[in-house]
């Protein structure tokens, strides 16, 4: 009886306890977001919400505030280690979960857990030492190096190791009766992995692209060391429009960081506009990513 | 001869052993299963009935240190030596466990036939179709065949499983306890099944419920592990006569005991 009681009391608490820990991470998102954006309302005041995001001049000199260059450069860096990353991780996921004897998966594995944990400082010099002069050696005036194409390589090997994680676990957790029943079918090991394998971990693996996007959109010091930074709006630098990765440009979180240090006044308050933006921007990844799970589950 | 002897034979193992890494699950096997008949496979758990199901379609290539020795004949063909995949479209499997994919009813029974080069969407309309009409699960889904497979019962995704074993025309289909999971109901629904499909199909059947064995099978093949728990066939012959007068006296001690 009494330790009924005290059971059911213990329960109680835990559950106060768990409640209040989630709503914790609640209250903190709360506040960074209420901070940024009671930092933010000057610019947006004085400079108008539509001006920001619509103007692609930023000088600060000037005071014009225009971050839709910044936007382009992280979408089009994001996306370009998407397009980069993406079928890497997945192939690797597959490959360590599928195909891969214990040994192999036992060098690849910690691997990639180690690149996981290099700092991205460090992923900066790699890209500058190595692949700005790689990519200099690409033939097309005004290419510097410096650039989207950099930057997206370096972002896509940043990413690879969450997304390569999360999808390994999605296929893994796979029932093993899926894969059994399309061997029986007279299903190749590929048509099984790309036919059923795959599909069934398509929630996992959306998931994890959209992790992968969150950090590529977040990062910020390899980025500010290899994109070039000049405030332009991304374009082709050739007839080829793929030449538009040749391109230099900065990131929203690249502008923040340059500038923060001597900024004061409204270019200060524009540089918390930006956070913004970033995170509200990040906040549509996620709910698309949301949208797009449940989907992949009812079909 | 070798021909004669396959003649009324589908599927057959000559000195058949199977190991598990050194653990030998299977020791000597010779076993004939007749053309459109149903084999039923008994015995204690353990004893390798589902090691040798699994062996006549080679699903024990995926597990890593299995390894053999004898042969086993489909149609007198050695199997080891068939494609594996042309192997596997003319001997079929239904498993324990409902396993539907996470696809429409359609592209469940779909399956195999577009993996084997069926494209065109009426095509594969028409095969659904017979499919799940010979599965007997036609009527309960013909309007939702675009629903998921994994929303049906359990005795639905079973006929689902089995429409789609046959969608590809196998010559023999194996069923490790196909109706283990599911309720009287269904499982009769399953043995009705069976009668109608021996006429196009040889049927080797796993089963721990003697009432099915007994009830559905023409032969009865019963299994016993030795002293060193390697499986052995004790005997094979028409289940009428397996279940009335066995040859061996543990077959009758294995019955008599589940009769109680
Ligand atoms: N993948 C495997 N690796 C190692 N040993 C195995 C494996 N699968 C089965 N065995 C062993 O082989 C023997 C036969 O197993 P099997 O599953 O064929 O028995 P069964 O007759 O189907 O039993 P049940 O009636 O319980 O399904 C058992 O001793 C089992 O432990
Ligand atoms: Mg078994």
């Amino acid at each position: 009886m009494t330790s009924g009681t005290r059971r059911t009391g213990i329960e109680k608490a835990m559950k106060t306890v768990l409640l209040i820990s989630a709503l914790a991470s609640v209250l903190i998102v709360l506040l960074i977001f209420i901070f940024t954006m009671k930092e933010a309302t000057p610019a947006f005041r004085e400079i108008g919400v539509w001006k920001m995001l619509s103007d692609t001049t930023w000088r600060p000199g000037n005071d014009q505030f225009g971050i839709l260059a910044m936007i382009a450069g992280s979408g089009l860096v994001t996306l370009g280690a998407v397009l980069i990353g993406v079928p890497l991780a997945l192939g690797t996921a597959v490959f360590l979960s599928e195909i891969a004897p214990c040994w192999i998966a036992g060098i690849v594995r910690p691997s990639i857990e180690l690149l996981a944990g290099i700092p991205s400082v460090v992923y900066g010099l790699f890209g500058m030492v190595v692949l700005v002069p790689l990519v200099r050696t690409i033939p097309a005036p005004g290419n510097a190096g410096y650039g989207l194409l950099a930057a997206s390589i370096v972002l896509a090997v940043m990413i690879l190791p969450t997304i390569a994680n999360i999808s390994e676990f999605a296929i893994r957790s796979v029932p093993k009766g899926y894969k059994e029943g399309s061997l029986a079918l007279g299903a190749t090991k590929w048509e099984t992995i790309s036919r059923v394998i795959i599909p069934a971990a398509k929630p996992g693996i959306i998931s994890a692209v959209v992790l992968g996007l969150g950090r590529a959109l977040g990062e910020t010091i390899a980025m500010i060391m290899v994109i070039g930074n000049s405030v332009i709006l991304p374009t082709a630098i050739t007839d080829n429009p793929l030449s538009i990765f040749l391109s230099r440009a900065r990131t929203l979180t690249g502008n923040i960081a340059v500038e923060i240090s001597y900024a004061t006044g409204i270019h200060e308050s524009a540089l918390f506009a930006t956070g913004v933006v970033l995170f509200i921007l990040i906040m549509l990844v996620n709910g698309s990513a949301r949208f797009l799970m449940k989907m992949g589950v009812k079909s | 001869m070798e021909a004669e002897r396959a003649e009324k034979t589908r599927m057959m193992t000559e000195d058949y052993s199977l190991f598990y890494g050194d653990f030998k699950a299977l020791n000597n096997i010779n076993i004939k299963i007749p053309t459109n008949k149903i084999t039923a496979f008994i015995g204690p758990s353990g004893c390798g009935k589902s090691t040798l199901l699994r062996s006549f379609n080679r699903m024990n290539d995926l597990i890593p240190g299995v390894t053999t020795a004898g042969t086993i004949f489909l149609d007198g063909r050695n199997v080891a030596r068939e494609d594996v995949v042309e192997l596997r479209k003319k001997v079929g499997m239904v498993f324990q466990r409902p396993n539907p994919f996470p696809k429409s009813i359609f592209d469940n029974v779909a399956y195999g036939p577009r993996l084997h080069g069926t494209k065109n969407r009426s095509d594969l309309a028409v095969i659904v179709e017979k499919s799940l009409k010979r599965a007997a699960l036609w009527e309960e889904v013909k309007d939702d065949l675009h629903k998921s497979g994994m929303s049906l019962s359990g005795g639905q995704q079973q006929r689902l499983c089995i429409a789609r074993a046959i969608a590809i025309e196998p010559e023999v289909i194996l069923m490790d306890e196909p109706a283990s999971a599911l309720d009287p109901v269904a499982t009769l629904k399953i043995e009705e099944l069976m009668n109608v499909l021996k006429r196009n199909y040889t049927i080797a059947i796993v089963t721990h419920n003697m009432q099915q064995a007994g009830r559905v099978s023409d032969y009865t093949a019963f299994m016993l592990t030795d002293e060193k728990r390697a499986g052995n066939l004790i005997e094979l012959g028409p289940t009428k006569q397996i279940f009335t007068t066995p040859s061996d006296s543990r077959t009758e001690d294995y019955i008599s005991g589940r009769f109680g």
